[in-house]
């Protein structure tokens, strides 16, 4: 099987499933006053600590959580709910026409069951933002803002933003600035520090670690309101017992993935960019969508013009080659994606796309079987494309 | 082959799938969304449009260890079914919805994606035999049987369809996936149509259509005798919901004869006034063997689940027409008459053609 789809999630890796199976066979709650329960504490405190040193944060600031989704839901909401306590008047929600679901229809829910208000920022052609529409935004509505969220770098096509500038705006304008670096960390340098956001959520089975455990990092002067209650764990945001094997291999990939993303980079963008060449050379007229530079290492993103990109995955799928469409799916139908239709995509071009993504196992077989399956398959899904009937 | 099932999230469509494994083929599955919005049919509904007829059939698809995918259905099923159902019953006649989709939909929409992108052909749940002869035929078992749905298929489409259920009845089946390990085994079957979730259609017409007042006018004496909130709500031979004001002169039970949409008029009148013995119909197919020069004897069935009445049945250019050996009631214009030959390994679809009259 060739597997082009490790933004989707990607094998663990393995120092970290070593810490987890040797972690998991060892008992204690790190809440627990007991010998076994301090041995647990100090496991969680040395992976809080192992997190905070290379992602440039305070371990203070490592905020244990479920994964992505409930860091980016705690971040979004969490200091929305906090920020409008504090001054009633800040009701405001500025996020990317861009984000992830976990983002997105976190805002989503704030507007409708809790009178949020939503700026929207836009993207250009290749899904980049531009510092000077939050600029913009921020001088009409700074005190009303709660918020300000935008990803470090988009899972569908890969543009990385430019989120030092961002957060800078920001902070001119005293506004916290959370960003979903899901995809970002291990990939490109992300220093939470460095960055000057308030917030970062991060997750562990993108970059190596196990699925169901992640982290907001939350700057220590920046409150959120939490989402789940109960024995306060997490510096009172985050309720539950701690995951002790799930948080160790997840501090155990992120120093790996992180120590290691120089030269992860460099060889995953090579294998990337031989794809691409060759991708484009088997089917001359696709379109590379996103930004060509300011690019995840491993993420290739195309349209498929005249073909259906569901189409093309199950024909691929059907020769052991895994991909993705990229977009989001209501009920199993594949929806045209709102990333490629903020990009300025129409819905055809939205609905041709896929995204191929490769990671640390990836090699040069797979893109051999990529492109050798491709061709046939973009031809048949031509043709079945070209039965619909016009609208 | 490399096969595509068609995966409902009911029994008979997963155990055809199965089977289709089991005979060697190489099988993909595919659950088609018909609901523009899926939450729309989803409450209480029975039929197969549902979230979780969706997750029903995937996970059927993993206990059978092939691919599951779904297909985005929902503009041309609306288009091709749902709004012809509506525009059939607006024009005064009685459409059949699943055959209609058959024709459409499975073996049209369906079936041609599949063959662009490199399948043979497409398995599918129906209860009906389809052998090596080519010929389509009952189902074993009668009660399930559904060759009437199937025989407006034309010989390009049968040649491309694999009908794993016909020798085998409803218990059989479910039997079966019971022991396959399917969860659907004991899944109630569906009855309804599956777009109108409530079950009631003349509401769904009604809605669509809105409210057309007119006269209920008797045959007989050419009187008004009561009133309707819209023509198109009412089916030939329907005796139920009529509400008429006055009783007919003769004291006997009113049926619907006709609807006239030109002048939104429901026509009532006795029961022998609804027998017909002959049929007039459209845009014939003929599966049975080579299109028949000369009248063919052979049996005829009227409507869905209805019976069989011996006929001679002609095809003249693009129509059919049906002498039938003894008086029928309750013939209504948009059904289909399906032609059958008696044959003790199973009746035989001869052909079929649409209702006009």
């Amino acid at each position: 099987m060739a597997y082009l789809d490790h933004a989707a999630t990607t094998p663990m890796l393995d120092e970290a499933l070593e810490a987890y199976l040797a972690t998991a066979r060892e008992v204690g709650n790190a809440s627990s006053l007991h010998a076994a329960g301090r041995r647990a504490r100090r496991r969680v405190e040395e992976s809080r600590e192992r997190i905070a040193a290379v992602l440039g944060a305070r371990p203070s600031e490592v905020i244990f959580t479920g994964g992505g989704t409930e860091s980016d839901n705690l971040a979004v909401k969490g200091i929305f709910w906090a920020r409008r306590g504090a001054g009633p008047d800040r009701r405001r929600v500025v996020s990317s026409a861009v984000e992830h679901h976990a983002v997105l229809d976190a805002v989503d829910w704030l507007a409708q069951h809790e009178g949020a208000e939503v700026g929207w920022l836009p993207v250009d052609a290749a899904g980049r933002l531009d510092p000077e529409d939050l600029r913009a935004e921020l001088s009409a509505h700074a005190d009303r803002v709660a918020v300000v969220t935008a990803m470090w770098a988009n899972n569908e096509v890969g543009t990385v933003q430019p989120v030092a500038e961002l957060a800078a705006v920001a902070a001119e304008h005293g506004v916290p600035f959370h960003t979903d670096a899901i995809q970002a960390v291990g990939q490109v340098p992300v220093d939470f520090a460095a960055s000057g956001v308030a917030a970062l959520t991060v997750t562990g089975h993108k970059l190596g670690g196990p699925t169901g455990v992640g982290a907001l990092l939350l700057a220590r002067d920046v409150a959120a309101t939490p989402l789940l209650h109960g024995g306060g764990q997490e510096r009172d945001v985050r309720s539950g017992t701690l995951d002790t094997a799930g948080i160790v291999a997840f501090a155990v990939a992120v120093e790996s993935a992180v120590k290691g993303q120089q030269e992860y980079a460099a060889r995953v963008a090579a294998l990337r960019d031989d794809l691409i060449e060759r991708v484009r050379r088997a089917v001359p007229e696709v379109i590379y969508n996103g930004d060509p530079t300011d690019r995840l290492p491993g993420n290739a993103h195309f349209s498929f013009p005249g073909s259906e990109g569901d189409a093309l995955l199950l024909l691929l799928d059907a020769q052991g080659i895994a991909c993705s469409t990229g977009s989001a799916c209501s009920a199993g139908v594949a929806q045209p994606s709102h990333v490629l239709l903020a990009m300025g995509a129409d819905d055809d071009r939205a609905r041709s796309s896929l995204r191929f993504t490769l990671g640390h196992t990836s090699t040069q077989a797979d893109i051999d079987a990529l492109v050798a399956a491709l061709p046939a398959a973009v031809d048949r899904a031509r043709r079945a494309a070209a039965l619909r009937t016009p609208r | 082959m490399r096969v595509l099932a068609a995966m409902s999230g009911g029994v008979d469509s997963a155990v055809a799938a199965a089977r289709a494994v089991a005979a060697g083929h190489d099988v993909t599955g595919v659950h088609l969304a018909l609901a523009r919005n899926p939450q729309t049919y989803r409450t209480g509904a029975r039929g197969c449009c549902t979230l979780e007829d969706s997750r029903d059939a995937r996970r059927a698809a993993d206990v059978i260890g092939i691919p599951f995918y779904v297909w985005d259905m929902a503009d041309r099923f609306h288009e091709d079914v749902v709004d012809d159902f509506v525009a059939e019953y607006a024009a005064g006649r009685t459409p059949n919805p699943c055959l209609r989709c058959n024709e459409k939909i499975k073996f049209a929409a369906v079936l041609d994606r599949a063959v662009a992108l490199g399948f043979d052909a497409v398995v599918t749940g129906h209860h009906a035999r389809l052998g090596p002869d080519g010929l389509l035929r009952r189902s074993v078992d009668i009660a399930k049987d559904q060759s009437y749905v199937l025989a407006v298929l034309t010989r390009e489409q049968l040649d491309r369809s694999i009908f794993p259920l016909g020798d085998s009845t409803k218990a059989q089946v479910r039997a079966e996936a019971a022991e396959r390990g399917l969860a659907v085994a004991d899944k109630p079957d569906s009855h309804d149509i599956c777009f109108i979730a409530d079950g009631d259609t003349r509401g769904f017409l009604a809605g669509r259509l809105g409210e057309a007042p007119g006269d209920v006018v008797d045959a007989s004496t050419g009187a008004v005798v009561g009133s309707h909130s819209g023509a198109y709500a009412y089916t030939v031979g329907q005796r139920r919901g009529l509400h008429l004001d006055r009783p007919a002169p003769d004291g006997r039970p009113r049926y619907v004869l006709s609807i006239t949409p030109k002048t939104n008029t429901v026509t009532v009148g006795p029961a022998e006034a609804l027998e017909v013995s002959e049929v007039r119909a459209v845009r014939p197919v003929w599966t049975g063997g080579a299109r028949p020069d000369a009248p063919v004897e052979c049996e005829v069935q009227l409507r869905a689940h209805g019976s069989v009445v011996p006929a001679t049945v002609a095809l003249v250019g693009d129509t059919m027409h049906a002498e039938l050996r003894r008086p029928v009631r309750g013939v209504a214009a948009g059904q289909a008459v399906v032609a059958y030959r008696a044959d003790p390994a199973g009746d035989v679809v001869l052909g079929s053609a649409t209702i006009t009259g």
